[in-house]
């Protein structure tokens, strides 16, 4: 039974960690703006906007060997 | 051509405005005017056109050039200082507030910033409180450049005297967060550490493991006693410095006694403590301050004059050059030069151009004021029409704006809310409790020592009122998300209570009672045929003045070519069209005979074509919608209005609010505010629902200051309460709403006192002990957090909030 000693010590030691953690959260403003950072992440990458320029040199050219 | 496009009016691609007055086509795409055009342009060159592709239209109209010179005194390094936040060798940190800022498309540019700049390294958005963050490269791009970058895109930041008085803005204290984490965390493990005690079969396990438990238990509630639960006991203690009993008294008696009752327990090896029950009392009474300190920190509830003045101002050398000047940095005798829409930052007579005053933002006064050469123009009012060059004769210092805000009635004493429901049961709840505790302690001592002790803390533990204490602030919390889901956005929670008790309601007239922008305009004389309709309609669209643009846009039809067109400041307009001379203005300017003018006190504006009088346009004043359904509401209320306007509305405004209301007319600033201190010294709870900042004494000094405002993330004031001007018609009814949460709270202190009875009886019993106090304590506050949750949920919707 004396394993809870050891057990209880790791469990304290992990919750622990995760207030840490959750501390430096707040710290870093993690929690000031919690509307932003959903917008932002479903931002494409800049890939959309070369391939849509690319498809329009594409359909240039298709035009000039059509013509 | 042209008729397939008027029939067809094409938007915007950049700012969504119909493109009526001019259609400028680019790369296929129609813009409104250039301003919109040279913004795509600018994209388009760096490759930033997803800006489009998110939302349609997302631009902010270009319509408005920025004159990129009025920025100079961004260089001077006085004023950088000021309003960057960090500074090393190599980059500089500054927060800008742009409220332009309104969809996914501007975060998205705002935050590509740097593909437009190079020197820009990093730019955040905070959405909500419409700020953006930059980090830039201080030698590859100057301050100035920054902000003329975002004045070019659309996103010009608002800088204002404020920000340059090295009065930071505080940021939203995270204190709370942190004694929430603290105490969650010591809560959730001791809790763990406790459960042995709460089933009979790990009786064993407690045995051999009981004061290991409990000592690790103790060192986990340390940090919960002084850190988290320090709020409590410094508040009660403030309390009794002031001879006065507050909630927070009997909450540090109840935790001192859990805390002391635990440490003697496990030291003495006597039982396991009570630290579970400790613990989770200041985790939820914390969660209850959390709520009460939620509010709304994107909106601006304190701000005074200097939020309004711009930072800096056009000043003329001798030599005739413009530099921008800081505003603090004026001197008696400079010659500045104000442009249309720009705000005069000091006391200053006018030396060239036709000064049009609006100072609806002081006076309230809806109409602009015409000032001729040589008249002093005070500071606060705004510009309209073309640029004038005035003479400082004050410095900002010593202006009549600034001097009437510094006046001491201006400043509101922080009222420490005594009499909160709250507060006043605390006070008869550690009576009674310090009652029963002295009266078990009789009872049992004679009999045993041991039990007189355990009944004695017992009933200090079990008074704590901590679903008392939660009561109020859960009631009231949801009570201002129901207000702001109706766009009426309240300063805290302790202004649901004040609401509660208002008996006194003063009303400001312009722009409070009347709708500033929809005056109602009338025609009277002989009836205009359409062709005289467009020839008014034409000769108007040369005129900024603003009666002027009224009349323009309710008439109908195209305008067309104007010659010899002439405009006589403060008379009339004159115009040639198919070669008859239009003339438009004054009575005096048309010829009217002086006693053949009705009504000299309302606005007229009257037309002649070659010289017959065809007629005049009346502008009235049109109440809000629903004003009438609302001063039904108030009736049980004293009423007053408070105007600064002159009486001709009065017969109006007695049938309105009925016989007894107060009307005051020709009312100054400072009278607005004496006369709610008059009825505060009648024992009246005043509340003040005003717009300008001529209103801004009387709201402060009102116990209930409400801002009524067109656009919430602009223009108001400081005050308790924000009100969207389109949820003005449910004014009486947020009131009432506030005077039925009050009974709320008073049904939750009902539920949470039954608790407390059944505590009480076994404390007194002696029969208290940690697994019952480990059961009760959590079923009394969560049944208290659902009762005020629900109940305040089924009253809004049963008062249709």
């Amino acid at each position: 039974m004396y394993i809870i000693f050891l057990m209880i010590a790791v469990s304290v030691t992990v919750a622990t960690a995760f207030l840490l953690a959750f501390l430096w959260a707040v710290r870093s403003g993690q929690y000031d703006d919690d509307y932003t950072p959903a917008v932002r992440m479903l931002f494409d990458n800049e890939v959309t906007t070369k391939s849509n320029k690319k498809t329009k040199e594409e359909q240039s050219i298709e035009k000039s060997l059509q013509s | 051509m042209e008729a397939a496009l008027q029939t067809n009016v094409q938007t915007c691609y950049h700012c969504g405005d119909s493109c009526v007055d001019e259609l400028i086509l680019a790369d296929e795409k129609a813009f409104c005017c250039t301003g919109c055009k040279n913004v795509y342009e600018l994209l388009e060159e760096n490759n930033l056109c997803s800006y489009y592709n998110l939302e349609e239209n997302p631009g902010i109209t270009g319509k408005k050039p920025v004159i990129e010179s009025r920025f100079a005194y961004l260089d001077d390094a006085g004023v950088e200082a000021q309003l960057i936040s960090f500074k090393d060798d190599n980059i500089c940190k500054i927060t800008f507030y742009t409220p332009q800022m309104h969809c996914s498309s501007c975060i998205w540019l705002l935050e590509n910033l740097f593909k437009l700049n190079s020197g820009v390294s990093e730019s955040t958005v905070n959405f909500l409180r419409k700020e953006v963050s930059l980090t830039y490269f201080h030698q590859k791009v100057s301050l100035r450049e920054v902000v003329t970058l975002l004045s070019r895109i659309g996103y010009e930041p608002e800088i204002t005297l404020a920000d340059t008085d090295g009065k930071k803005t505080i940021k939203p204290s995270r204190t709370i967060i942190y004694k929430l984490g603290i105490a969650g965390f010591s809560f959730g493990n001791v809790m763990l550490l406790a459960f042995p005690d709460y089933l009979a079969f790990t009786e064993g396990l407690q045995r051999t493991f009981g004061s290991f438990f409990g000592y690790l238990s103790f060192l986990l509630a340390i940090p919960v006693f002084f850190y988290s639960a320090r709020g409590f006991f410094t508040s009660a203690w403030e309390g009794i410095r002031q001879r006065m009993v507050n909630i927070d008294l009997p909450i540090a008696t109840g935790l001192l006694a859990l805390f002391f009752t635990s440490i003697y327990q496990v030291v003495t090896g006597t039982g396991p403590g009570y630290f579970d029950s400790f613990t989770g009392l200041v985790f939820f009474m914390l969660i209850g301050k959390y709520f009460q300190q939620k509010t709304y920190d994107t909106l601006s509830f304190d701000r005074d004059y200097t939020s309004y003045f711009p930072v800096s101002v056009t000043v003329l050398k001798e030599n005739g050059d413009e530099e921008a000047v800081a505003v603090r940095n004026l001197t008696v005798g400079d010659r500045i030069r104000i442009r249309n829409q720009e705000l005069i930052p000091a006391d200053a007579i006018l030396l060239r151009g036709t000064a049009l005053i609006d100072y609806s933002f002081v006076s309230g006064e809806s109409e602009p004021v015409e000032k001729v050469m040589g008249e002093v123009i005070y500071a606060g009012g705004r510009q309209v029409g073309e640029s004038i060059e005035l003479e400082v004769v004050k410095e900002v210092s010593q202006g009549y704006l600034t001097q009437l805000w510094n006046d001491s009635f201006f400043s509101k004493e922080e009222n420490t809310s005594v009499n909160t429901y709250a507060n006043i049961a605390g006070k008869w709840f550690i009576i009674v409790t310090m009652l029963v505790a002295a009266g078990s302690l009789i009872y049992w001592v004679p009999r045993d020592m041991e039990m007189a002790m355990r009944a004695f803390t017992s009933v200090l533990i079990i008074a704590c009122p901590c679903a008392l204490s939660l009561a109020t602030p859960f009631v009231h919390g949801h009570t201002l998300r129901v207000f702001g889901r109706n766009k009426f956005y309240l300063k805290n929670t302790a202004v649901v209570e004040t609401l509660a008790k208002i008996d006194a309601v003063v009303f400001d007239k312009t722009g409070t009672l009347t709708e500033p922008s929809a005056a109602e305009l009338n025609y009277t004389g002989k009836a205009l045929t359409a062709e005289q309709e467009q020839t008014i309609k034409s000769v108007l669209s040369h005129s900024t003045h603003p009666l002027s643009q009224r009349i323009f846009q309710s008439l109908n039809g195209e305008t067309i070519a104007v010659e010899n067109f002439q405009e006589f400041a403060g008379k009339g307009l004159v115009g040639e069209i198919n070669g008859s001379i239009v003339r438009i203005g004054s009575a005096s300017y048309i010829g009217v005979k002086a006693d053949a003018v009705k009504d000299t006190l309302k606005t007229t504006v009257y037309v002649s074509f070659d010289g017959v009088i065809l007629g005049y346009y009346t502008f009235f004043n049109v109440y809000r919608q629903g004003l009438k359904d609302i001063l039904n509401d108030l009736k049980d209320k004293k009423l007053a209005v408070l105007s600064g306007d002159n009486d001709h509305e009065e017969a109006r405004l007695k049938e309105l609010l009925g016989k007894e209301a107060e009307l005051n007319f020709n009312q100054s600033p400072v009278q607005k505010l004496e006369y709610i201190q008059q009825l505060k010294k009648q024992q009246h709870q005043v509340m003040m629902v005003g717009d300008g900042l001529n209103d801004a004494g009387a709201l402060r000094q009102s116990d209930a200051g409400i801002a009524l405002t067109n656009s919430i993330t602009n223009f108001s004031p400081s005050c308790d309460a924000i009100l969207d001007a389109t949820a003005f018609e449910k004014l009486s009814k947020f009131l009432k709403f506030s005077k039925t949460t009050m009974t709320l709270i008073l049904l939750t202190f009902a539920v949470s006192l039954v608790y407390n009875v059944i505590g009480l009886t076994m404390a007194v019993m002696g029969l208290f002990t940690p697994i019952v106090s480990a059961i009760l304590m959590p079923i009394s506050t969560l049944s208290v957090m659902t009762f005020a949750t629900l109940s305040v949920k089924f009253a809004a919707r049963r008062a249709g909030l």
